[in-house]
């Protein structure tokens, strides 16, 4: 029978348990996507929220998972709003679980605000257009995949690979240039490893960072569903120190498989109609709901940068989380697993990659008037080098132009000076461009079909040429 | 009396109410405290099922659910044009208005802005007799548009009893009242129209006239007609939203709506950011100034989503029975086909294939068959056209999958983005192998006529080389380019200048981004003539590696990036040098002699 406490509508009826489902009978006052907490004996509490309501039934999806529930003795308290959090400045050095619950056995942070985790759409019309150029260190982000503030860039990676590696130099080295603003690192792990997390906990240490990250950790061996919320926890910190306290916000979340895999299991459990793989047909929509949370808005200061991570089973660009992925960012860093073979760190595929942002963030106001230019070079000679070294596999090198071979050179001076570096080294822009153009130097002029004239003029400096 | 009933299930974006025997189908309800907006999609005795506009979020069985006795509609009049509009065409700005930067639900605004005055200028006088569709007068909307203030299509033939004076009125004044089949009609300057019902026209034509985009491998090679419908599918990053961009920015059609469905935030803010900075190369006058935006972007209520195609192409009609040429690009009609599967889905429908519905290859046959070029309804008579064209988002970019299969059953004109030129930097990465225009025919009639007799010729021979490198290019891979006969080198060589110099063309550079059609018939001529004057200097003993050493190729290469479309005199220079260069050639073993 339903009872008012002192927050909310309890019912004690029971009808079923499926899987990550808890199917509540009598439940005519619940509402949808509310908040429930549940008790059972000798269980604490766990929380969940309501998936489907009516006909006197509700769905309630278990976050922490349905394992020790029963029939008989479990109570569900209908809390009457949804899943919201506390928000203050005290997010920043905490760590807390994947529901945002304090880990570091320091109290709740005292909340200026309580946000729903589902967040709100952002207007279109009050979004800025994200344009501000952020330095990484890296050459191949810089040169030719560049990020700005409020994109969002997810590492498509593979098992094994240096992502984890890649975010954290990334998160280090992220500077704009000419700004000493406030930022702030905004880290979700979802179901990953305890030493991924450890890794980024340690990075963030070194570099000092740490005082101004919050971590929401949701590890391997926590609740599977509670997957489902950790992003949608970590987005809502970042919102609110992005546009309530005007920092700049850069959000990892890693892995995103794992929360791919959360959202299939409970389609799974309601038996809905799979769309590929097993995957929901909203699984679109869903990630959607979480990628665009990244942006800047019209007015305020702050802005919040996601950089997610997701492993491609088999490596497989097109399975349905990193293609659904790709459609819903601003581009995507890819990693190759032949360059990791050839121990080139960060292993880049640059032809897969690409940021969609770069084009109004680089420039003579922002980066060099040359950065564009000298990037579509880079890439299309790259794409040549390629083409040509597939062939000379083939047909052998005699069956090469003289100006294929310079492309061939090009193509191992790009990957060993420009496209590798170490997971220390923090290259300025100057260098990066520096690099590029070395590595443009070895083509012909009459090659550089995408370079103006007079840039070329200023910056060609091939091998005979320098003293 | 409309109907009231009451919430009894809710699943997402998905109710079921009880109480609605009297409802209609598609009749749109309020549902809830908060007055959601909603539509009737389906009716089983007693119950309704509504897809719900907004997020169903606190929603609880027991709620009341109001009917409005009208289907989903638009409000059509002057305002519209440089509107930024949600899927029911709520203007985003007042949205933000009343709640910031992040959209609440329950959000109640008027489409049109209802206090401004416009400038009417009558066109008709008491005791004409008008019709359906006809013109009453002119209302300036933009510099750029003359609305056309017109008799609603439901009005049957009548004659003027009052027309008020050339002056200002705002949308609620009565501007003309009529005597229509005995009754007293007051008409204003604006009328609503159910957005799932196309408009009634006259007479429908063949598309004759090209849909000039500026873009060269599409205006060249894969031309769409207005009143045409296009498809453009490719895999992620591949360049649909650039390429429809860059239609939307250049085409030679006097209206354009931009529906954004199911995409991203940014991409809606890029276009206002740079559309009022862009000119219309026509009349120099800010692209804003003719462009109506649709945006229901990815992470906005879902079945708004649905809605938002409608709501696009209903305005788009309006326009184009204004007698103008509109062009309407969605991107992407997958998002929107997704949304169908989702409210399926939770309905709980027998699926067909990846459980989309049975009903999505109709449903996009009846979107494009909103497209075409037809004769308005009533006087004065006028021409009017839309052309549609849909973004296709294909899962794994496989073009095997429902929406891409279906899809193309029902458009003409059909750029298909591929992956891998993507990837090597090739944009826009338009296969041109795959892809296809059917309206070449037509269109062809129109270029020799208005620009270039030679064009088919050209475009022919042009297109012969690129076959011909697809044919060769599977013996280059397994044996090498050595291997080849010099002649067929050479058409190697033309075919990646052909690609370098004219089918990639860069969006972002300020000369490239547009190619007016003038340029693209000289470029093209540079080309083709390049083949012809290599050839005949091979058969003559040239050697290829003298004929690919010729200094002037780069600035072949680069004359879209160099040379603008206004400067034709410098493209009829760079022709006449290529043949010197060639001339220089063949004279240049006594040159060698002598030195
Ligand atoms: N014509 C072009 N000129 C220059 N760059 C282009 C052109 N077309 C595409 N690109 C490049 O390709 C990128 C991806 O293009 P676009 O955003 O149109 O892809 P899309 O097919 O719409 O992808 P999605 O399905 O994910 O939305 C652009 O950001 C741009 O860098
Ligand atoms: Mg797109």
């Amino acid at each position: 029978m339903p009872s008012k406490g002192s927050g909310g509508i309890e019912y004690t009826q029971i009808q079923e348990i499926k899987g990550p489902l808890l199917i509540v009978k009598g439940a005519t006052k619940a509402t949808y996507d509310e908040l429930v907490e549940i008790e059972c004996r000798g269980e604490g509490k766990k929380l969940g929220r309501v998936l489907e309501v009516g006909g006197g039934l509700a769905v309630i999806q278990v976050f922490e998972g349905t394992t020790g529930l029963s029939v008989a003795g479990t109570k569900a308290r209908f809390l009457g709003r949804t899943m919201e959090i506390p928000v203050s400045d005290e997010l920043l050095g905490r760590v807390f679980d994947g529901l945002g619950r304090p880990l570091d056995g320091l109290p709740e942070p005292v909340g200026h605000d309580f946000r729903d985790v589902n967040g709100a759409p952002m207007n279109p019309e009050r979004r800025d257009y994200p344009t501000d150029f952020i330095q990484t260190g890296v050459s191949v982000i810089d040169g030719m995949l560049t990020l700005v503030r409020g994109q969002k860039l997810p590492i498509f990676s593979g098992a094994g690979m240096p992502h984890n590696m890649l975010a954290a130099q990334v998160a280090r080295q992220a500077t704009v240039r000419g700004k000493g603003e406030d930022f702030a690192v905004v880290f979700g792990a979802i179901g990953v490893q305890h030493g991924e997390a450890a890794f980024f906990k340690k990075t963030l240490e070194e570099s000092g960072a740490i005082k101004r990250s919050a971590l929401f950790l949701n590890l391997a061996d926590d609740p599977a569903i509670e997957r489902i919320i950790t992003p949608r926890v970590a987005l809502t910190a970042a919102e609110y120190l992005a546009f309530d306290l005007g920092m700049h916000v850069l959000v990892i979340l890693t892995d995103i498989t794992n929360y791919a895999e959360a959202l299939r299991e409970i389609s799974a459990a309601r038996e809905e109609v799979p769309g590929r793989k097993g995957y929901p047909g909203y699984l679109y929509t869903d990630l959607a709901a979480n990628y665009e949370r990244a942006g800047r808005i019209k007015n305020k200061k702050g802005s919040i940068t996601q950089m997610p991570i997701l492993s491609m089973p088999s490596d497989d660009i097109t399975h349905p989380i990193s293609d659904l992925t790709g459609y819903i960012t601003e581009g995507q860093i890819v990693q190759g697993r032949d360059l990791f073979r050839k121990d080139i760190y960060p292993p880049v595929s640059v032809l897969m990659s690409l940021s969609r942002l770069m084009k109004d963030g680089v420039g003579k106001d922002q980066t060099r008037e040359d950065h564009m230019e000298v990037s579509n070079q880079l890439y299309d000679a790259y794409s040549r080098a390629q083409e040509l070294r597939a062939l000379a596999e083939i047909v052998g090198k005699a069956g090469l132009s003289g100006v294929d071979l310079k492309y061939l050179q090009y193509g191992d001076i790009f990957e060993q000076k420009f496209l590798k570096q170490s997971y220390l080294e923090n290259r300025t822009l100057e260098d990066t461009l520096r690099l590029a153009w070395e590595a443009l130097s070895i083509l012909p002029t009459s090659e550089l079909t995408k370079i103006k004239d007079s840039y070329v003029k200023e910056y060609y400096t091939p091998e005979e040429k320098k003293e | 009396m409309a109907v009231k009933g009451k919430v009894v299930w809710i699943n997402g974006p998905a109710v079921k109410a009880e109480g609605m025997a009297e409802a209609k189908m598609y009749e749109t309800v309020e549902v809830g405290q908060d007055k959601m907006v909603g539509e009737i999609i389906r009716i089983t005795g007693d119950v309704a099922f509504i897809q719900v506009y907004e997020s169903t979020s606190g929603l609880s069985p027991g709620e009341p659910v109001y009917g409005t006795g009208h289907p989903l509609s638009v409000s059509l009049g002057p305002g519209m044009m440089g509107t930024i509009y949600d899927g029911l065409q709520r203007p985003l700005d007042k949205i933000a208005e009343k709640s910031g930067a992040y959209i609440q639900r329950g959000v109640n605004i008027t489409p049109l802005p209802m206090e401004n005055s416009w400038k009417f200028r009558p066109s008709k006088k008491k005791g004409d007799e008008i019709e359906a569709g006809s013109i009453l007068g002119v209302v300036k909307e933009t510099p750029l548009v003359d609305h056309k203030i017109l008799v609603p299509p439901t009005v049957s033939t009548a004659k003027v009893l009052d027309i008020v004076k050339e002056g200002n009125y705002s949308l609620e004044d009565t501007i003309a009242t009529v005597q229509s089949s005995g009754k007293k009609l007051d008409l204003k300057m604006y009328h609503q129209w159910p957005v799932r019902k196309p408009r009634p026209y006259k007479e429908r034509f063949d598309p004759e006239v090209p849909l000039l985009t500026g873009q060269r491998v599409i205006d060249t090679f894969f031309p769409i007609a207005k009143g045409g419908t296009g498809a453009i599918p490719g895999g992620f990053g591949t360049g649909k939203t650039v390429t429809l961009h860059q239609v939307a920015a250049w085409a030679d059609s006097k209206v354009v709506l931009h529906v954004g469905c199911g995409e991203r935030g940014n991409e809606m803010t890029e276009v206002l950011v740079k559309f009022p900075e862009l000119k219309d190369p026509a009349s120099g006058r800010p692209l804003m100034e003719r462009t109506i935006l649709v945006a229901n972007v990815s992470n906005m209520p879902v079945a708004a989503r649905e809605a938002s195609v409608y709501t696009g192409v209903t305005m788009a009609e309006y326009y184009r029975d204004m007698g103008y040429d509109v062009v309407l690009v969605a991107d992407s009609t997958s998002r929107w086909a997704e949304a169908l599967r989702e409210m399926s889905g939770r309905l709980e429908e027998m699926p067909a294939e990846e459980g989309y519905p049975s009903y999505l290859a109709s449903r996009l046959a009846e979107f494009y068959e909103r497209a075409g070029r037809v004769t308005a309804l009533g006087s004065p008579e006028r021409i009017g056209s839309v052309t549609l064209i849909g973004a296709v988002s294909p899962s794994g970019a496989d073009f095997t999958e429902p929406v891409t299969t279906h899809t193309i059953r029902f458009i003409r004109t059909f750029w298909a983005l591929d992956t891998r030129l993507a990837y090597s930097r090739h944009y826009p990465a338009i296969n041109w192998m795959t892809s296809y225009s059917g309206y070449l025919d037509y269109i062809e009639k129109w270029w020799s006529k208005n620009v270039d007799k030679e064009w088919s010729h050209l475009r022919g021979e042009a297109y012969q080389i690129l076959q011909r490198e697809d044919a060769l290019k599977e013996i280059v891979r397994l044996l090498g380019p050595e291997a080849l006969p010099d002649e067929e080198k050479l058409v190697l060589d033309l075919a990646r200048m052909l690609k370098i110099g004219f089918l990639q063309q860069s969006a972002y550079d300020e000369v490239d981004s547009y190619s007016s059609p003038e340029k693209q018939i000289r470029l093209l001529k540079i080309f083709v003539d390049f083949h012809h004057q290599a050839l005949s200097a091979l058969r003559g003993g040239t050697s290829l590696g003298d004929i690919r050493s010729i200094p002037i190729i780069p600035n072949i290469l680069r004359a879209k990036f160099d040379i603008k479309s206004e400067e034709l005199d410098k493209l009829d220079k760079l022709k006449e040098e290529t043949s010197q260069a060639f001339k220089a050639l063949s004279t240049k073993p006594e040159v060698k002699a002598v030195a």
